[in-house]
């Protein structure tokens, strides 16, 4: 259901631009306020949901330990799996966020007969997902050039890289092949493993058919269906520069592609996709296991209710006694 | 208990698991409670001894969990405080992908196969809830958003779930942000507390824990009465009497183990290795009546009652003006000392930095909440040779080393007891890579379910842990499943004897006991156990 759901609400999407750019003429509404609006709702959504999770207090520090911990100084510990130290951390979460280190351990169990358990290790969520993020931000960066004049140096090289191998003009982005190619395993993946299909709720198909489309859409855009490219950087300058205009004559496509984007910023502060941020945050990796060195305060802890020494040797003091073990009252 | 035990299948028919998930959704496929699968339910006394909610006596079994006439705002309030005050359970609620990457990491799913098992489904169980209750896309677009009603029967699936969980984190080592399915059950239990929905295998030990400082409920007699029958079998294997000082004030250091040892046919033997290893150092130390428990069964139940449990160690420790503590071989008692108890008791000012009185060794890991672990302890001894070994003597014995959960993925303490081993021990061997050290896989019955009318359970979840037992037995023929865990102790003997027998398990101290040469003493013809030693066996 979730599944289909979201096909189809992607689907509408689509449609929604078709009804009103080429049947309402609504450019102003597609090509500057659904965008501003859209930004807009991302960076006040994403703040306000860090803040939201930065304000609730770390009670305990809980960082899973993935190795030799800081002991005696004879044993060797392991300074980034299970990190003592800040900067040990930073290197774990570096690891984390820009090689996803955790899911690079996946491994798949496997029972035979016998019966046999094996664990094989297995790489490929790990290379689709970074594959995946990988040219997600490399694409993404790339379009800074419509929102730069001149382009900056940084980017031009991102593109001359990206293109390296000069196929077909204009020339083909590799990354482009290998982000249609990974959101579809990802995709893939979701519906044919059935433990995965089981647990897919449609906020983790939605995402995947709205990054699909605008990647297809991107695609269409930039190798098959003509575009005014001149026309589209009028637009991103006047957004970026608060001069919005809107010229006439750049295809539905473009505004297909600009209206999925901005359903997607719109859509993250709100979904699963605040991972993003959310990993910055999760107490099981960005702390330092020093637990018995350094003394972590929760800012809540409230004293309890106990069972004294006192009350324990006042029920028992006779049989403590009998047995000649030591009371305080005799 | 009166009620019959649940016959347990053999284990060809056990290891048949089936993997594929119902044709109906999750959300649509309601709950059936298994028996074998759950633990009974608490007692009322139990519920009594530490004052909570709900006071009674209830059946798994019964239609009627005998929950308050305002169960539902009762736990969608906790909820709500909950996530307000743990980042960990706010996040982990709010950015799971669900990727997929922990569902067979589990040993209960690999074991057992039921979808719901799944580290990320158990989890989902009570996302869906918080969705409903806490977010606006859950209260609008309901269960396309994935969000669901908190119904009666959803209830007892997330009491059904919560305690198939042993909070291993396992899981928590491969998920991309670190998301702590421990962390879910652990304030599940703590919600389902609220209605006053524990286990009595829990509640139990955690009223006798507050009365008597010992989930066994020992009273201070009979544990000296233990103390004494050790002594005496110390002694007739090798000839020394050795001391077993208790509650006695101004020793150097407060020696705190888990209460399975003065009991457990496994873990008796680890206690007697440590009056003897600490009698042959000549330490200062005392053992405690009062602080006679280092496992906190309270941590399975809420936080506050963990820490209501936990008091009595440093209060002892003052009490008894010791400089420090030292702390068994226990899994969970380390999860709570290492990563909870500094930061309820602290700053810990009324103890000293511990320093080995034997070697002089500064333990700078633990100057802030001064706990040493025996392994810790024992391992620096070892280092500085202040031990006179015969590993010869242990020669029999084929070994190979389980972590324990709680000190592999929520300490890091894998070296220690694995340079212990190798100094008493000729025959050592690892099992598989992907079923030790951090990876290590649960004894299937840790968090409280090592009770008896949830065999199938515990046998399910051990399969992982045998199963690599059993590899390294055919390869080795390994004899010896050492651990550092009291529960594993207790528990992976069943196990081993269900899927692996001929496997015999025991602390990391009995090995080092069985391997030490006392001084002054009488030639062993046996182990601690009983067992010839090597080249007595005619005799």
């Amino acid at each position: 259901m979730g599944l289909l759901f979201s096909f189809f609400t992607v689907i509408a999407l689509i449609v929604i631009v078709f009804i009103g750019v080429k049947a309402a003429n609504f450019y102003y509404l597609f090509g500057v306020i659904i965008p501003y609006a859209a930004f807009l709702t991302f960076i006040i959504g994403v703040v306000y949901r860090v803040i939201q999770w930065g304000r609730i207090p770390v009670p305990f520090r809980i960082p899973t330990t993935a190795g030799q911990e800081k002991t005696l100084p004879w044993l060797k510990d392991n300074k980034i799996d299970n990190p003592s130290t800040s900067l040990g951390v930073i290197i774990r979460m570096a690891f984390e966020v820009l090689l996803f280190r955790s899911l690079f351990r996946n491994t798949r169990t496997e029972l035979r007969e016998g019966p046999k358990l094996s664990y094989g290790s297995t790489k490929w969520l790990w290379l689709g997902g970074l594959a995946f993020h990988w040219t997600f931000l490399i694409i993404l960066t790339r379009h800074l050039r419509l929102f730069f004049e001149p382009v900056p140096m940084f980017v031009k090289l991102l593109e001359s890289l990206d293109g390296f191998f000069q196929v077909a003009a204009p020339v083909l982005y590799l990354t482009d092949l290998i982000f249609l190619g990974a959101v579809t395993f990802l995709f893939l993946r979701r519906v044919i493993i059935p433990q995965v299909r089981y647990i897919s709720l449609a906020a983790d198909f939605f995402p995947l058919f709205l990054i699909f489309a605008i990647g297809f859409s991107g695609v269409l855009m930039r190798y098959f269906l003509k575009t005014d490219v001149v026309g589209i950087k009028q637009i991103t300058m006047g957004l970026i520069t608060f001069k919005p205009v809107v010229p006439q004559g750049i295809g539905i496509i473009f505004y297909i592609h600009l209206f999925l984007v901005s359903t997607l910023f719109a859509y993250c502060p709100m979904s699963k996709l605040m991972h993003m941020a959310g990993v910055f945050l999760s107490p099981t990796r960005n702390m330092a296991n020093n637990n018995r060195a350094v003394r972590h305060v929760n800012p809540w802890n409230y004293p309890v209710k106990v069972h004294t020494y006192g009350e324990y040797e006042e029920e028992f003091r006779e049989f403590m006694k009998d047995a000649g073990i030591p009371v305080e009252k005799e | 208990m009166a009620t019959p035990k649940p016959a347990t299948p053999q284990p060809e028919e056990l290891a048949r698991v089936d993997y594929k998930p119902p044709k109906t959704g999750w959300m649509d496929t309601p709950v059936e409670l298994k028996k074998g699968i759950f633990c009974w339910g608490n007692k009322e006394k139990s519920l009594k001894a530490v004052d909570f909610p709900n006071v009674r006596s209830w059946s798994v079994a019964d239609e009627d969990w005998k929950l308050p006439e305002n169960w539902k705002e009762i736990f969608i309030e906790g909820l709500r405080e909950r996530v307000s005050k743990y980042r960990s359970f706010r996040l982990f609620l709010d950015i799971c992908v669900r990727c997929g990457a922990c569902a067979d990491k589990c040993h209960f799913f690999i074991g057992g196969g039921d979808p719901k098992n799944m580290p990320v489904l158990r989890a989902e169980l009570l996302r869906s809830i918080y969705r409903k209750y806490c977010t606006t896309s859950g209260k609008i677009m309901g269960k396309i958003a994935g969000a669901r009603e908190l119904t009666i029967d959803v209830l007892k699936e997330l009491w059904y779930y919560a305690y198939q969980c042993t909070e291993c984190r396992r899981c928590s080592l491969f998920c991309p942000y670190g998301i702590d399915t421990a962390e879910i059950t652990i304030l599940a239990r703590e919600l389902l507390n609220l209605l006053g929905l524990n286990i009595e295998w829990i509640a139990g030990p955690v009223a006798n824990c507050w009365r008597t400082g010992n989930h066994m409920g020992l009273l201070p007699h009979a544990i000296k009465d233990s103390f004494e029958l050790f002594q005496t079998d110390i002694e007739a294997l090798t000839g020394i009497k050795v001391e077993f000082p208790l509650n006695r004030k101004g020793a150097e250091i407060l020696y705190v183990i888990p209460s399975g040892e003065y009991f457990d046919p496994a873990g008796q033997y680890n206690l007697m290795g440590a009056m003897m290893l600490l009698h042959e150092i000549g330490l200062d130390y005392t053992f405690s009546t009062f602080s006679s428990e280092g496992g906190n069964f309270g941590f399975f139940t809420s936080n506050e009652m963990a820490k209501r449990l936990h008091n009595k160690i440093y209060e002892e420790a003052k009490r008894l003006k010791v400089k420090w503590i030292i702390g068994g071989e226990c899994g969970h008692m380390w999860r709570v000392w290492h990563q909870y108890h500094n930061t309820w008791f602290g700053p810990v000012d009324f103890l000293q930095e511990p320093v080995s009185p034997i070697t002089g060794t500064k333990f700078e890991n633990a100057k802030s909440n001064k706990i040493v672990h025996i392994s810790e302890f024992t391992a620096d001894l070892i280092k500085h040779g202040k031990l006179n070994l015969d590993p010869k003597r242990t020669d029999n014995y084929v070994v190979t080393f389980h972590d324990s959960c709680n000190v592999s993925r929520g300490m890091g303490m894998l070296e220690e007891p694995r340079y212990i081993i190798k100094n008493v021990c000729n025959n050592f061997y690892e099992m598989p890579p992907n079923t030790i050290r951090e990876q290590t896989f649960c004894c299937g019955s840790g968090s409280g379910l090592n009770a008896s009318e949830n065999m199938e359970t515990r046998l399910r979840g051990g399969l992982p842990r045998a199963n690599a037992v059993k590899y390294v037995r055919e390869k080795f023929g390994v004899n010896r499943l050492a651990c550092i865990c009291q529960i594993d102790r207790a528990v992976l003997q069943p196990l081993m004897n269900y899927w692996v027998p001929g496997v015999i398990v025991s602390g990391v101290t009995e090995l080092v006991a069985n391997a030490l040469v006392m001084k002054g003493g009488k030639e062993w013809t046996t182990d601690l156990r009983g067992d010839p030693l090597p080249g007595m066996e005619g005799e």
